[in-house]
């Protein structure tokens, strides 16, 4: 089983990545506002550093200098060498938007954002204004890791040196605090050869006047084997600073000299050189018994006690890593809501799974009912509790796949920051809610809407500073990004406090367009509505930003197609607000199961305002195709879904009939005519995309309790596809 | 290399790596977020060895080293640095904090044992 | 029902062949994932003639085609005598609507003749290869072309 474990970080790292960039983003933010503690720049400097150093690891070149540079400067704002000003912050802002495309580049192995010039020379000029301190030397090189686990540090026996070396050394102050220990010294020693050991204890003083915390001894070893200097160096790595080294070479496998000489030198003051001494037998090295070095270290057991997997102490969003780690406990958590990483596809999975399990049920209990078992039996009890229970499993699994909105709403500030720059507007981005969870895949099809409509806000419904001054606003303009849970439906909005939608202009444009009669009387509401219309755009000039031929339509549609609902407000000279309007779970849907043409399919509950059957006076005629039922005061125009689904040909009377009153998005509504209802019930949606295609007015399918497969209608989309003529242009013909 | 270790990082990244070059030798590994956690986490062991991040939310690496070092019973544990820098003046600073020894990151496996081994014996 | 496993040499080709009224059709097997006996399919409201509808294939949403109103010929009909293909080309999964399935035939591939080039004959374009089993002439379709992807959009 190929598995690579390296390749498995990788991608943990890129999860990590995106932790870092948004306790970045925070940190920013918080400095933006005015933050001042320490701790703040802390977290912004770790958040570059901790990317700078796990990328160094996978060599990805491009990113590390980035960041190596952004960090430069972050030094120096956290030694105090540099103030966060406001354009400091709005240049660390730019500046954590390319380490962020640079993290996306590399992931995705894509090429480097081409533009990042100007802000390097920025970071570099902040950097370079503090030069009178440390330029510290930087030994930086991004290495790549191989754990390939090749034996450490092969001596070169090429360059094998003489026979034997004379080594002296003396600890010095600092040698034992730092949990150094001469014994591990002089087994590694006796790794590189066979030594001979003797302890200089000159420095000893009397019993009384010791201070067993003074490194008072020293050791001369005398070492036979094939290494080098450099080998034998190496051994005192860490210690060179503490301790009084000596290396001698000793030529050839001479007969120890039996000078057993005083040391040349007392102990710990006197550095001995380094460099090498004629030997010439001066080496006090004697025939003392040599300290044995000791074969084997044998180490403290390693106790059986694997960390215990409580859950890592992340307050990250609860499962989304690709990493294939099965319940990976980092460490044992401390205070916070343990999190576990799963493998998303293991979520997916439980999900359909689950989604079977509904279908199963309901099939169940169709058979149930079929066996013809009294209401209150033991069967129809149990199966009563099975229902509720799988429901109950059915929103736990739903809700295992719901992130944080947090991202998303960091990304959209970027779109903000971004196109405020572009268009020379000042726009303030505030945000309630991003704690508000949300279905994945919900939210990566909502960036997209979203990100067109701050696009526009910015562009379109903010007017610009100087406008604003003259009509007495404050001279920032303001959009509102806001999330929250209501009537278990996830409501988000984008308000701006802009000048509000110029329905004069619309109407205009809309008429010109001929999407309505030129004396068609429309609400304030039907006249917002009208930005939904395919083709439409009030937009004299394309700006940069908005002339993408992404109309509103395009926008409506996608948050359809999730199953939501999007609507349009707007207060002249006070801004504009979009109400988005989405189900928590792409799953399952609350849906009428009705009979038409002998066909059974089910209409999404949150479509349906009210249900009716109809007299032959309810309905009128109002030409050949097109007939509108009274609804109290108004007319509603009237759909017979057998003939729109092409079932069968238009019924000749309605007469008995039963209508399902539909909403439009607009706030219009439209009466469908079905042959009978047979049920509400909960039912699993099942993709048709994949395999059929788009079919206009069908949103998706169910497999119903007997088996058989049931469209689910999307009704809005079943009307606008049926006359091909906007329904406010009905309303107009009837007067 | 059957030596327990204590590792201490907040990149979980470095922490990923640390466990794949130590546990493939044969070490039992310990692993902490930071500083403070690093102290918890001591409390309930007795490492042949301590490695440790500088750069740490709560307490950071030299805190930590202090801290380490004024535990009765842990003034002699071998306590490896980990830094992104070689600069002479960090590592005076770690050695004053009581550090024996230190290692580079990115760090090579190979290099990080041989370190490991170097302290500890 | 699949002898997909069995070893093949690259010279031999397995054909699935099957009924459409009188004449006999047949497809690599290699693309063939079950065979399944009649059911109703629900059908999709604006889809071509050929696409009878979907049915539900142990929980998954399956279209299906009338093979012979795709190969421009009188439709199936459907009934309880009829058999679903189920078919897979890369990603897509469908299940072709035929008469009857015949037999599994493993052939050299230098029985496989180019088809006449008959502008007439309706199957025409679907048509990759002709074959003579047994004095009866088999056509192996090609199911890319009876396939192609997002065939079943609405007008």
């Amino acid at each position: 089983m190929a598995h690579d474990p390296m390749a498995e970080i990788r991608a943990s790292f890129f999860v990590e990545c995106e932790e870092l960039l948004e306790s970045l983003q925070d940190a920013l933010t918080a400095l933006d506002a005015g933050a001042q503690d320490s701790e703040t720049v802390h977290v912004v400097f770790r958040a570059v550093h901790s990317i700078k150093g796990g990328a160094g690891a996978f060599s990805l070149t491009a990113l590390v200098t980035f960041a190596h540079r952004f960090e430069t400067v972050l030094d120096a704002l956290r030694a105090g060498r540099l103030a966060a000003t406001a354009e400091a912050v709005r240049l660390f802002f730019r500046a954590a938007d390319l380490l962020q495309d640079h993290v996306i580049a590399a992931r995705d192995a894509g090429p480097p954002p081409a533009d990042e010039a100007e802000v390097l020379q920025a970071l570099d000029a902040l950097a370079g204004s503090d030069d009178d301190e440390t330029a510290e030397v930087t030994d930086f090189q991004p290495m790549a890791l191989s754990f390939d686990f090749a034996p450490p540090i092969a001596p070169d026996l090429a360059a094998a040196g003489p026979a034997a070396w004379q080594i002296r050394f003396l600890p010095r102050d600092g040698f034992y605090p730092s949990g150094n220990e001469p014994l591990v010294l002089l087994r590694a020693l006796a790794r590189l050869g066979a030594i001979e050991t003797r302890c200089l204890r000159e420095a000893l003083p009397p019993l009384d006047a010791l201070d067993p915390e003074q490194p008072l001894l020293g050791w001369s070893v005398r070492l036979r084997g094939p290494s080098n200097e450099a080998e034998v160096r190496e051994v005192f790595e860490f210690v060179e600073d503490i301790c009084d080294i000596g290396i001698t070479a000793l030529p050839g496998e001479a007969a120890p000299a039996p000078a057993d000489a005083a040391p040349a030198d007392p102990p710990a003051t006197t550095a001995l050189p380094l460099a090498d001494r004629s030997a010439g037998g001066a080496g006090p090295a004697a025939p003392a018994p040599p300290t044995p070095a000791t074969p084997a270290p044998t180490f403290a057991t390693p106790e059986s006690a694997a960390p215990t997997p409580t859950g890592a102490a992340t307050p990250a969003p609860a499962p989304a890593a690709p990493a294939p780690t099965p319940p990976a406990a980092t460490t044992p958590a401390a205070a916070e809501h343990a999190t576990v990483r799963v493998d998303l596809d293991r979520v997916d999975r439980l999900v359909n799974l689950v989604g079977e399990l509904v279908i199963n049920q309901a099939m169940l209990a169709q058979s149930v009912t079929e066996a013809g078992l009294p209401a209150n039996s033991a069967v129809m009890n149990g199966l009563e509790a099975f229902m509720m229970l799988t429901r109950d499993i059915q929103d736990s699994v739903m809700m295992i796949r719901a992130q944080p909105v947090k991202p998303l709403f960091q990304r959209l500030a970027r779109i903000v920051r971004e196109s405020s720059a572009a268009l020379g507007k000042e726009v303030r981005l505030l945000t309630e809610g991003e704690a508000t969870e949300v279905d994945k895949t919900v939210i990566e099809r909502l960036a997209d809407p979203l990100t067109h409509m701050i696009r526009n806000a910015v562009d379109h419904g903010l007017e610009r500073p100087e406008a604003r001054l003259a009509a007495g606003k404050p001279r920032d303009g303001v959009i509102t990004l806001s999330a929250q849970h209501r009537a278990g439906r996830v409501l988000i909005e984008i308000a701006d406090d802009g000048a509000g939608i110029d329905r004069a202009r619309v109407r205009e444009i809309a008429v010109a367009k001929g999407l309505i009669a030129a004396d068609a009387a429309l609400s304030d509401a039907e006249t917002d509505a009208l930005l939904f219309l395919p083709g439409f755009s009030t937009a004299t000039t394309v700006s940069a930003l908005s002339g993408r031929g992404v109309g509103m339509d395009v926008v409506r549609q996608a948050i359809q197609s999730l199953g939501g609902r999007v609507v349009i407000s707007s207060d002249p000279g006070r801004g504009t607000r979009f109400s988005i309007s989405l189900p928590l779970t792409l799953a399952v849907l609350d849906g009428m199961v009705v009979k038409v043409a002998g066909e059974t399919l089910v209409v999404p509950l949150s479509a349906i305002l009210e249900t009716a059957t109809l007299g032959a006076e309810d309905v009128r005629a109002l030409g050949p195709q097109t007939s509108v039922i009274r609804l109290r005061d108004a007319f509603v125009p009237l759909y017979d879904l057998g003939a729109e689904l092409g079932y069968r040909s238009p019924k000749p009377s309605y007469d008995g009939g039963i209508v399902l009153l539909c909403a439009q998005e607009n706030g219009n509504r439209a009466a469908l005519v079905v042959d009978a209802i047979m049920e509400q019930r909960q039912v699993v949606i099942k993709g048709l995309q994949q395999s059929c295609g788009r079919i206009p007015g069908v949103a998706a399918a169910t497999i119903l309790g007997d088996g058989q497969i049931a469209l689910i209608l999307d009704p809005a989309d079943l009307v606008h596809n049926a006359t091909g003529r906007s329904r406010v242009a009905d309303l107009a013909l009837a007067g | 290399m059957p030596l327990t270790v204590l590792a201490v990082d907040d990149s979980r990244t470095i922490r990923d790596m640390l466990r794949l070059a130590l546990e493939d030798a044969g070490c039992t590994l310990h692993l902490a977020e930071d500083g403070v956690h690093g102290l918890e986490v001591l409390q309930g062991i007795a490492p042949d060895a301590i490695i440790t991040d500088i750069n740490m939310p709560r307490l950071d690496g030299f805190g930590f080293i202090e801290a380490v070092r004024a535990l009765p019973g842990q003034r002699a544990t071998p306590i490896l640095v980990l830094t992104t820098e070689s600069a002479p003046d960090l590592r005076a600073r770690a050695r004053a904090a009581g550090a024996t020894g230190w290692i580079v990151k990115p760090f090579e496996p190979a290099k990080l044992l041989h370190a490991l081994r170097m302290i500890a014996g | 029902m699949n002898d997909a496993m069995t070893p093949r040499t690259d010279a031999e080709v397995e054909l699935l062949s099957f009924r459409l009224a009188e004449q006999e059709y047949s497809i690599d097997i290699m693309s063939v994932r079950e065979i399944r006996g009649w059911t109703r399919a629900t059908p999709l409201p604006h889809s071509p003639a050929h696409v009878r509808g979907v049915i539900n294939l142990r929980g998954t949403v399956l279209p299906v085609v009338d093979l012979s109103t795709r190969l421009g010929m009188a439709p199936v009909g459907g009934d309880a005598r009829n058999v679903i293909i189920v078919v897979q080309i890369g990603d897509t999964s469908a299940g072709l609507l035929v008469d009857a399935v015949s037999d599994i035939l493993a052939l050299p591939r230098s029985a496989l003749q180019p088809p006449p080039d008959l502008a007439a004959d309706a199957a025409h374009g679907f048509v990759a290869a002709l074959t003579i089993v047994e004095g009866r002439m088999i056509r192996v379709l090609d199911l890319a072309a009876v396939l192609p992807p997002g065939r079943a959009d609405a007008a």
